[in-house]
């Protein structure tokens, strides 16, 4: 089996840790290392790739170490999150090239492919200095692809994609691990990983915070405290009706309006315009105070 | 994307080659498109002109090897240095060197892709014009000239070989300071003032090679011949394969994300 698997690794600059004793398997299927900016997902997926030293631990892919193994490079493609490639090629020049630096045997047509499977082949022939950031990272992946790899790394790989890319990327990586590839990416955005279904690795602070099923980390996403900014007709009313709500745990009559702490953010949503309604209460905002990522993530480490 | 992916690459080895033709053609594209490739080509015409205008000016057989033995392989170091940070730094700078890590190409096939076209570029660079100005000096066929040339050919050798090595070892920044301080301090000042530092100089290697042909008393060379080539070669040979091993633990630069 093609797994990744991490035991006990950390890695360290000087004082400051980066990953913080990690240990994982990573199986077939799409695995998305989400976490805010600075959690060590870049850092984890460096080791993965072998282009980072654990300070302590060990990474194997396959059942070898990814240290000072290129060969191992034969069945895994990384898309790093720099958007630094050899910006006077064109696409074509650049995957072709990442074709046969693998060794292909018919680097051409396994270059045509992997440009085909981005939908990049309109824009082939352009020197990739005129790429938009999201044409980059398509050209990238298909750089990526090109030798047909088990396992897939890939470091932010929507950053910089409208929606329509993002969603047909996703496509793309779904179709990969359906076949029984490893794909693993890594995001700071929860909408990206919404659309993604399989696994979540959830990093903060270089530590594994959440892990497992999608939907189950989902649901412990919006099953925590929430805490809401409401405006009414009458704020005072709805405030002494929503306190009698069990989803909610707390409410404050403030000078612009209501703060409302939610135990359960389902159920208060649910329920907040048909309380106003009943009581005849005109609701004119509900906004939610603190759908900061680092909010979420801080929370998940928590519980 | 085919099937057989399942089968074909489960024991991976790296690609076998001393040498690889795409790194090889991207390298010497990568450094030639940038604006640097301007700086190689500065140092050169001046030495040249200088020459000319020497040569206008004083036709003395004294000047030309102090010039162009001091000035013009203190040129040679400083290209090289620039093509070194060319070659392999500017990669290691901007993250793009992932692309070419991320193969299974050997990182001893990688450095010495490189380090072929760090040397076809300062020969390019530094030692055709040392040749030129030597011409202009001396004549064509001199052995001033042919000798300062075939000195070049061996320093472009052994500088690209240290200084690429000083690149896949420290950041190119560090690589570039350290590769001056060796220059300028080492090779420059301590060299010409304490003896026996000039073992220890690419730059001496290469004058001992000038002046086994030239023998000329002025170009300062204080190792012969055979010392120069054999610890030329030692530096070089050790040079490389450090830096092959430097590059295969390559850590990507750490920027805690």
């Amino acid at each position: 089996m093609t797994d990744i698997d991490l035991r006990g690794v950390s890695r360290w600059y000087g004082n400051v840790v980066a990953v913080n004793d990690i240990s994982m398997t990573i199986g077939p299927g799409v695995t998305g290392l989400l976490g805010p900016n600075g959690a060590g997902k870049t850092t984890i997926l460096n080791m993965m790739a072998g282009f980072l030293m654990p300070s302590r631990g060990q990474i194997t892919v396959a059942g070898q170490s990814t240290w000072r193994n290129p060969g191992l490079f034969r069945q895994v493609g990384v898309v790093p999150e720099r958007d630094s490639v050899y910006a006077f090629l064109t696409g074509a020049e650049f995957v072709g090239i990442s074709a046969r630096l693998h060794g292909l045997a018919d680097a051409g047509a396994a270059a045509q492919r992997a440009i085909d499977l981005v939908e990049m082949s309109d824009a082939q022939d352009r020197r990739i200095s005129t790429y938009s950031k999201g044409m980059r990272q398509r050209i990238k992946v298909a750089a990526a692809l090109v030798h047909d790899p088990e396992v897939l790394l890939l470091d932010e790989p929507f950053n910089g994609m409208d929606p329509r890319q993002r969603l047909h990327m996703m496509d793309l990586l779904h179709a990969q691990g359906g076949r029984g590839r490893v794909i693993v990416f890594s995001s700071h955005i929860l909408e990206e990983v919404e659309r993604l279904s399989g696994v979540i690795q959830v990093i903060v602070g270089g530590r594994l915070a959440a892990s497992g099923d999608f939907r189950a980390i989902r649901r412990l996403m919006t099953n925590r405290p929430h805490v809401f900014l409401v405006h009414s007709s009458d704020d005072r009313a709805l405030g002494a009706a929503l306190i009698g709500r069990p989803a909610v745990s707390a409410v404050e009559l403030t000078a612009h309006g209501l703060q409302v702490r939610a135990s359960d953010y389902g159920t208060f949503t649910r329920e907040v315009a048909g309380l106003s309604r009943d009581h005849g209460i005109r609701l004119r905002q509900v906004l939610p105070a603190d759908e900061s990522l680092e909010s979420v993530f801080t929370y998940l480490l928590a519980s | 994307m085919g099937n057989t992916a399942m089968d074909k690459k489960m024991t991976g080895q790296p690609l076998p080659g001393l040498l690889n033709g795409d790194i090889i053609r991207l390298t010497l594209r990568a450094a030639m498109g940038r604006r640097r490739a301007l700086l190689f080509a500065l140092p050169a015409i001046i030495l040249i002109g200088l020459s000319a205008l020497l040569k206008a000016k004083a036709n003395s057989p004294v000047w030309p090897p102090e010039v162009l033995g001091s000035v013009g392989y203190l040129i040679l170091a400083l290209t090289a240095l620039i093509v070194g940070g060319s070659v392999l730094g500017a990669e290691i700078d901007d993250g793009s060197i992932l692309h070419l890590l991320a193969t299974p190409v050997s990182r001893r096939s990688v450095i010495l892709s490189k380090y072929l076209v760090a040397v076809a570029l300062t020969i390019a660079f530094a030692a055709v014009p040392e040749y030129i100005a030597g011409a202009i000096a001396t004549g064509a066929s001199s052995g001033l000239a042919v000798g300062l040339f075939v000195g070049a050919l061996a320093g472009a050798v052994i500088y690209n070989a240290l200084f690429l090595m000083l690149t896949a070892v420290f950041s190119p920044a560090q690589a570039l300071a350290f590769g001056l301080l060796y220059v300028l301090l080492w090779e420059g000042l301590l060299a010409s003032l304490v003896p026996g530092v000039g073992l220890l100089s690419a730059g001496h290697y290469s004058l001992a090679v000038a002046n086994s042909i030239a023998h000329n008393a002025a170009l300062h060379a204080d190792l012969n011949v055979g010392t120069g080539i054999g610890m030329g070669l030692v530096v070089t040979v050790a040079s490389l394969a450090f830096a092959s091993v430097t590059l295969s633990g390559f850590n990507v630069a750490g920027d805690v994300t």
